[in-house]
C-alpha cells in the first residue's frame, strides 16, 4: 500500500498540492482525474520521488520513501512520463532490457533475459524487437515502454497520461494492457488521466484533485456524478449508465 | 566494424610512410640510423596522437550528445573548447613558468566549470529546442572567447593564444605529445560506463526510475568530457566538427546504445582523422595544409548532409 499524508508543494506562491492525504490500495488501478494544473502529475512525481515535497510524507508498503535505499525503490515502483519526448535511437529489445537494469546494472544474466523475452511477449513486440523507436508509431512506441516497465517488474506502475496522443484503438488496448497486468500480474497501476470515460471503465478507484486538493475519492459510480464533476470542471455533465459502466457525455 | 578496423590499419601504415623524408614500406627490415630516428621521433608520435585525439574527441561529442540528448551540442559547440582555452590563457598570464602539465590542469579545470555552466544554463531554459541548445552553447563559447581576446590582447598573447586554437599535428614529436596519454583511462572509463550514459541519456526521469545516480553519472561524463578536450587542445589544438559529426554518423547505422555504438565511434573518429591528416599532408607536397583546415572543410560537408538526413532518420 502507498500512503500519502499531508503532502504540501509548492512553487514560489504557488501552492500546487495543498495538503493531500490519500491511500493507494494494492492490486487496483487507481487513477487521478481532474482539471489542468490541479496536481496530478505533480503528486505522481512525488509518490515517485522524482521531485522532491514540501512538507508531507510518503510511506510506500510502510517505509518512508527516504528511508528506501534508491536501487531497492527501482525493484519496486516504476515511472513512465513524457512518453512522446524521448529523443534517443535505442532498439525495441535494447529499451525493454534497460528495465533490468535495477537487477544487473546492465550485465544482464539469463534470468534478466528470460524477464525482457517475457515482456516483449506480453505487449506483443516480438515482430519488431529490432526496430528502432523512431521508426515506430505512437502506439507501438507506447507498448515498448510499457514492456521496459514490465520487465522491471515492479509490484508498483505509474504512469502520467498514458494516452496521451493515441487514437481510440490504441488507448483501449493500453488501458485493457494495464487491466491485465493488474488482474493476472497482481500490479498495482496508479495514472494520470484526463479522458474521464476510460477512468470511469477501467479503474477500480478514483481520486479526483482540484486545485491541489483531493476533492473527492472512490469508486466509478461515487465518483462519476453530475454534482462532482459540474463543480470540478465547470462545465453541464450528462451521465448514464451504458453496459454496466458510468458513461458522461459533457461536449 | 570489422571495415573500420581494417581501414584504420591501413590508413595507420600509411600514414608512417607519408612524408617528407622518403621511408619506403619495403625497407622496414634494413632502416637507415636517420630513417629510424624519423619514425620514433616524429612518425609514430604523430599517428599515435591523431588516432588518441580522434578517437577521444569523437567520444566526447557522444557522451556529450548523450548527457544534453541532443545531436548538436560537441566540446566545441558547447564552450568546452573555449573554457579551456581561457584556462591556458589564466594560467599564461598567472604562471608563466608552469609546465605543460600544469597548463593541462588549469585548463582542464576550467574546462569543466565551463561544461557545467552550460548544463546548468540549459536546466534554466524552459524552451528546449533542438536548435536552441546548441546556439546557447556557440553563445556561451563566444562570450568566452571574447574574454580570451581581451585578455590576451591587454598581456600582448594573442599570437600566443591564437596558436593554441589552430590544429596542428605537424609539430607532434617525441616529447610534446605525451599528455595525452592522459586521457587513455578516461577512454577506458566511457567504456566502463557506457550502459549508464545510455540510460543517463534517456533523461532524469527514466534514470531515476531506473535507479540510477543520475547526477554522478553526469558528473563523471563530464569530467572525462573535460579531460580529454583539455589534453586534445593542449597538445594538437583545436580540432572542429570531429566530436559533432562523428557520433550522428555512427548513430545512424548502430544506433544510440553506447554498448553498441561507442566502439565504433571511436575507430570512425579516428579513421577520418587520420584521413584528413594523410590528405594534408599529400595535397601541396611537400608543404602541409594544417589539420583544423582539412577536418573543418570535408567535416561542414558531412555536417551538411548530416542536417539534410535528420529529418528522415529522426522522425
Amino acid at each position: 500500500m502507498i500512503e500519502v499524508k499531508n503532502i504540501i508543494k509548492a512553487y514560489g506562491n504557488n501552492r500546487v498540492l495543498d495538503d493531500v492525504s490519500l491511500n493507494i490500495q494494492k492490486g487496483k488501478i487507481t487513477s487521478f482525474i481532474g482539471p489542468n494544473g490541479a496536481g496530478k502529475s505533480t503528486l505522481l512525481s512525488i509518490i515517485s520521488r522524482l521531485i522532491d515535497k514540501d512538507f508531507g510524507h510518503i510511506f510506500i508498503e510502510g517505509k518512508e520513501l527516504d528511508q528506501w535505499d534508491t536501487n531497492e525503490l527501482a525493484k519496486k515502483i516504476a515511472i513512465l512520463k513524457q512518453f512522446n519526448h524521448i529523443n534517443i535511437r535505442l532498439t525495441v529489445r535494447d529499451l525493454v532490457s534497460f528495465g533490468r537494469f535495477p537487477y544487473s546494472k546492465g550485465k544482464l544474466t539469463e534470468e534478466d533475459w528470460k524477464h525482457v523475452d517475457e515482456a516483449i511477449e506480453y505487449m506483443k513486440l516480438k515482430d519488431i524487437e529490432h526496430k528502432y523507436l523512431d521508426q515506430l508509431s505512437g502506439g507501438q512506441r507506447q507498448r515498448a515502454y510499457i514492456a521496459m516497465v514490465i520487465a522491471q517488474d515492479t509490484d508498483y506502475i505509474l504512469l502520467d497520461e498514458p494516452l496521451n496522443n493515441l487514437d481510440m484503438k490504441h488507448s483501449v488496448e493500453i488501458m485493457k494492457t494495464l487491466r491485465r497486468l493488474v488482474d493476472e500480474k497482481g500490479k498495482t497501476v496508479i495514472i494520470v488521466i484526463h479522458d474521464i470515460n476510460f477512468a470511469s471503465c477501467y479503474s477500480d478507484q478514483i481520486v479526483v484533485l482540484c486545485n491541489g486538493k483531493v476533492f473527492e475519492k472512490g469508486g466509478a459510480d461515487e465518483i462519476l456524478r453530475e454534482e462532482i464533476l459540474e463543480q470540478v470542471y465547470d462545465l453541464e455533465f450528462c451521465i448514464q449508465d451504458i453496459n454496466n459502466n458510468r458513461i458522461c457525455v459533457y461536449y | 566494424m570489422k571495415r573500420l578496423a581494417l581501414a584504420l590499419i591501413l590508413l595507420s601504415i600509411l600514414s608512417i610512410f607519408i612524408g617528407v623524408k622518403d621511408i619506403a614500406i619495403w625497407d622496414i627490415f634494413n632502416l637507415s640510423q636517420e630513417q629510424i630516428q624519423i619514425l620514433l621521433l616524429s612518425r609514430i608520435p604523430r599517428l599515435i596522437s591523431i588516432i588518441v585525439a580522434g578517437a577521444g574527441l569523437s567520444i566526447c561529442g557522444l557522451i556529450m550528445q548523450r548527457i544534453t540528448q541532443n545531436r548538436f551540442v560537441s566540446p566545441t559547440t558547447a564552450g568546452t573548447m573555449d573554457s579551456a582555452k581561457l584556462g591556458i590563457l589564466i594560467s599564461i598570464i598567472v604562471f608563466p613558468q608552469a609546465s605543460t602539465l600544469t597548463k593541462m590542469i588549469i585548463s582542464f579545470i576550467f574546462a569543466l566549470i565551463g561544461s557545467f555552466l552550460f548544463l546548468g544554463i540549459l536546466r534554466k531554459i524552459k524552451y528546449r529546442n533542438t536548435v536552441i541548445i546548441p546556439l546557447i552553447g556557440l553563445m556561451l563559447g563566444s562570450v568566452l572567447d571574447s574574454i580570451t581576446t581581451f585578455f590576451a590582447y591587454r598581456y600582448d598573447l594573442v599570437q600566443n593564444i591564437s596558436a593554441w586554437l589552430q590544429g596542428d599535428f605537424s609539430m607532434i614529436i617525441k616529447g610534446r605529445y605525451e599528455l595525452l596519454y592522459i586521457s587513455i583511462p578516461f577512454v577506458v572509463l566511457a567504456f566502463l560506463y557506457a550502459n549508464k550514459f545510455t540510460l543517463a541519456g534517456m533523461g532524469k526521469d527514466f534514470s531515476v526510475s531506473l535507479g540510477l545516480n543520475y547526477n554522478q553519472v553526469v558528473t563523471i561524463g563530464l569530467v572525462i568530457v573535460a579531460l580529454i578536450s583539455s589534453t586534445v587542445i593542449i597538445t594538437v589544438g583545436r580540432i572542429p566538427f570531429l566530436g559533432l559529426i562523428i557520433p550522428n554518423l555512427v548513430s545512424m547505422y548502430r544506433g544510440d546504445n553506447l554498448k553498441r555504438s561507442l566502439l565504433s565511434t571511436a575507430i570512425l573518429g579516428a579513421v577520418f582523422l587520420l584521413f584528413c591528416d594523410i590528405l594534408g599532408r599529400v595535397i601541396i607536397y611537400p608543404y602541409e595544409v594544417s589539420i583544423g583546415l582539412t577536418v573543418g572543410v570535408l567535416g561542414s560537408f558531412i555536417f551538411l548532409y548530416l542536417l539534410a538526413r535528420r529529418r528522415s532518420y529522426e522522425s
